[in-house]
């Protein structure tokens, strides 16, 4: 009798199968309500940088010259004229109803802009990733294989200059090598001049959209055009997703199980791909999701270098007009799949590795 | 006794003797690394390029010549001139002193807001914490860059505006270390020794728990750094940050992609600066965090 568990009465199988359904169920619960209220905040900024910072909200709508009865019209229009927590009520049930204002910059719903914008972004970020995790992995665990060699203290300088170097910078280098002196990539833009408009957008993914039309020509095309700005984009996660795999692998390959294989006389190969690489595949889902959602800020910054239709372009071409209702809109949009990509791999990481079950 | 000897004396007999020997440990451990040592002479350099800029720089950092437009690099101008026959080195060495600034601020700024709520958050618990780390980890769950580029759209573009933007987004993050460490020193006996002797939470705070703080604080500063330069350059470049004639890397960056594919000159000598300095940073920091922080090397 060392323990106060031992004393008491084990439970009956079917108590417990009970129990373990209603923890899970409290799981998802707890989750969907961390999501919400994390939703719930992000609104609150947005929120506070609408309507409490800039001096005065309605000035910068009607505009100098407005008179005091129009001034008075569009505040009333504008609901200012009530409590800010009723102001705030009112934004939170526009927004989940999709009504984000108008932009008046293009003259549409924000709505409307950010769901024709956000495929370009997406396809861009996605094949960035894609790139990513392709070298990234593979980098990683050469690297914590060949510990000290001068392959792995190159990874880690490429680690390094993930965290220093700008993405419209290494954009923009990009382009004056690759497309101005060698020629190998395309220009600015999702198409060459001539195609563009031709294919009917379904998705509004142009690698997909020119499949589905049969256009093989185009799909060439558009692969040509996004293949450096999501390389671009592609060098910042391989960068971040290299380093981690390297400190993760050089975790378990100093575990005991790992020497005890090697003792054994298990290939190489085997010990580094099979025994200590699958136990990392689980928190590198985490650095892969996290890496995904970073890629999208990134995109920000490079969509404007590459003329890429995308949020990042719509952002910045309304922070420079000062259009706040399309800034705010593509602020929600990119932080809410910011936050869903963050506690979506934060939930696949506690039910795949059974410690954290 | 030689200085060596008092620094390294095994029983200091005053608190600024101990203080003085722990540094000198730090700065003797960081010696040996080689990168370390790199990332500390960048930081350097960076100090004393922004410190003494009007003798460094060879020409004026706005004077235009449209006689000399758009020259590539040569002896005369080391990285050519731009658009308005400005020296691009002369503009460089006085943008350190932009970086430089939003550098300091931001961490003037950020670290203690963010010491002083996490160190508050862990050392009163219950309620207190719930609500701060509540409105700590939604900061820390949103993308730092779009926030950042939202307030300032909200604020108005300038250098200034961009500083408290970018101060705004990075205090989450020292606020969850500080709350951390304050956690495992708040019961410790020396904090309940000093609580009898009468002190309020105020001096238990801001005399027992925030110096214990502070080196995992430096480590997480300077690491952070570099990601506070290429936001700065972000939103230099975008238009929201520094405006012109202003020298600040990341909108001499945005000038020069006009000129790109010819003048590629214009566009990528301020590029290098940035790089360079984030990389000091990143390489001091982990310098930092191997000597200061063992047990998490290699993580990020």
């Amino acid at each position: 009798m060392t323990t106060d568990q031992s004393a008491l009465p084990s439970p009956a199988p079917g108590n417990f199968a009970g129990r373990r359904a209603r923890r899970r169920a409290m799981a998802v619960g707890g989750f969907l309500i961390t999501l919400f209220l994390t939703f719930l905040g992000l609104l609150a900024i947005t929120f506070f940088i609408g309507r409490v910072i800039p001096i005065d909200p309605v000035l910068a709508v009607v505009g100098d010259r407005a008179t005091q009865a129009q001034y008075d019209a569009a505040k009333i229009a504008m609901g200012l004229d009530r409590p800010l927590y009723e102001q705030f009520f009112t934004y939170v049930v526009n927004v989940f109803s999709g009504d984000l204002g108008r932009s008046v910059s293009t003259g549409r719903a924000v709505a409307d802009d950010l769901s024709r914008f956000f495929p370009a972004t997406f396809e861009m970020a996605t094949l960035g990733i894609l790139i990513g995790v392709a070298l990234g992995v593979p980098l990683g665990v050469t690297a914590a294989a060949r510990q000290g060699s001068w392959l792995d203290q190159a990874i880690r300088v490429v680690g390094l200059l993930g965290y220093s170097v700008p993405a419209f910078w290494l954009g923009l280098v990009g382009l004056a090598l690759f497309y101005a002196r060698l020629r190998w990539v395309g220009g600015p833009g999702r198409l060459d001049i001539f195609y563009d408009g031709l294919v009917s957008p379904v998705t509004g993914m142009i690698l997909i959209d020119s499949l589905l039309a049969g256009e093989i020509d185009i799909f060439w095309n558009a692969v040509w055009h996004i293949i450096l700005p999501a390389s671009v984009l592609g060098f910042f996660s391989l960068a971040y997703i290299a380093r981690m795999t390297r400190s993760f692998m050089l975790d378990q390959l100093s575990q005991e199980f790992v020497t005890t294989a090697r003792v054994k006389g298990v290939p190489e190969q085997v010990v580094i791909w099979r025994h200590a690489f699958n136990p990392i595949r689980v928190p590198l889902i985490t650095v892969i999701g996290l890496s995904y959602a970073g890629l999208l800020e990134g995109s920000v910054m490079i969509e404007t270098v590459f003329s890429w239709p995308g949020i990042g372009n719509y952002l910045t071409t309304a922070l420079l007009n000062a259009d706040m209702n399309a800034v705010l809109g593509s602020t929600l949009v990119i932080g809410a799949v910011f936050i869903v990509i963050n506690k979506v791999s934060d939930v696949l990481y506690r039910v795949l590795d059974p410690r954290a079950r | 006794m030689t200085t060596r000897d008092w620094l390294l004396a095994d029983s200091p007999t005053s608190r600024w003797q101990a203080n003085a020997g722990r540094a000198y440990r730090v700065f003797t451990a960081l010696l040996r690394n080689p990168l370390s040592v790199l990332g500390g002479v960048i930081i350097l350099v960076l100090l004393l390029t922004a410190l003494f800029a009007p003798w460094i720089a060879p020409f004026s950092p706005t004077g235009q010549s449209l006689a000399d437009r758009l020259l590539p690099p040569s002896g005369e101008h080391w990285m050519g001139t731009d658009e308005l026959g400005r020296d691009i080195f002369s503009r460089v060495v006085w943008g350190s002193q932009i970086t430089l600034t939003i550098v300091l601020l931001v961490a003037l700024i950020s670290a203690p807001l963010g010491l002083l709520i996490g160190a508050i958050s862990g050392y009163f618990g219950g309620w207190v914490d719930k609500i701060l780390m509540g409105f700590t980890d939604i900061f820390l769950s949103l993308p730092k860059l779009i926030l950042a580029l939202a307030f300032v759209a909200a604020l108005g573009p300038g250098i200034n505006n961009a500083i408290i933007a970018i101060a705004i987004t990075s205090w989450p993050a020292y606020a969850r270390i500080a709350r951390a460490e304050t956690l495992t020193i708040r019961n410790a006996e020396y904090i309940s020794a000093v609580q009898l002797a009468g002190a309020g939470p105020i001096r238990v705070i801001v005399q027992h728990i925030l110096p214990l703080c502070t080196s995992s604080m430096i480590i997480r500063v300077t690491l952070d750094m570099a990601g506070v330069i290429l936001t700065a350059a972000g939103l230099g470049f975008i238009g929201l940050g520094a405006q012109p004639p202003l020298p600040e890397w990341g909108a001499m960056i945005s000038r020069g992609r006009t000129f790109i594919l010819d003048q590629w000159w214009v566009a990528t000598m301020p590029g290098f600066a940035i790089i360079i300095v984030s990389l000091g940073f990143c390489f001091l920091g982990d310098g930092l965090r191997d000597v200061l922080d063992p047990k998490s090397e290699g993580k990020s």
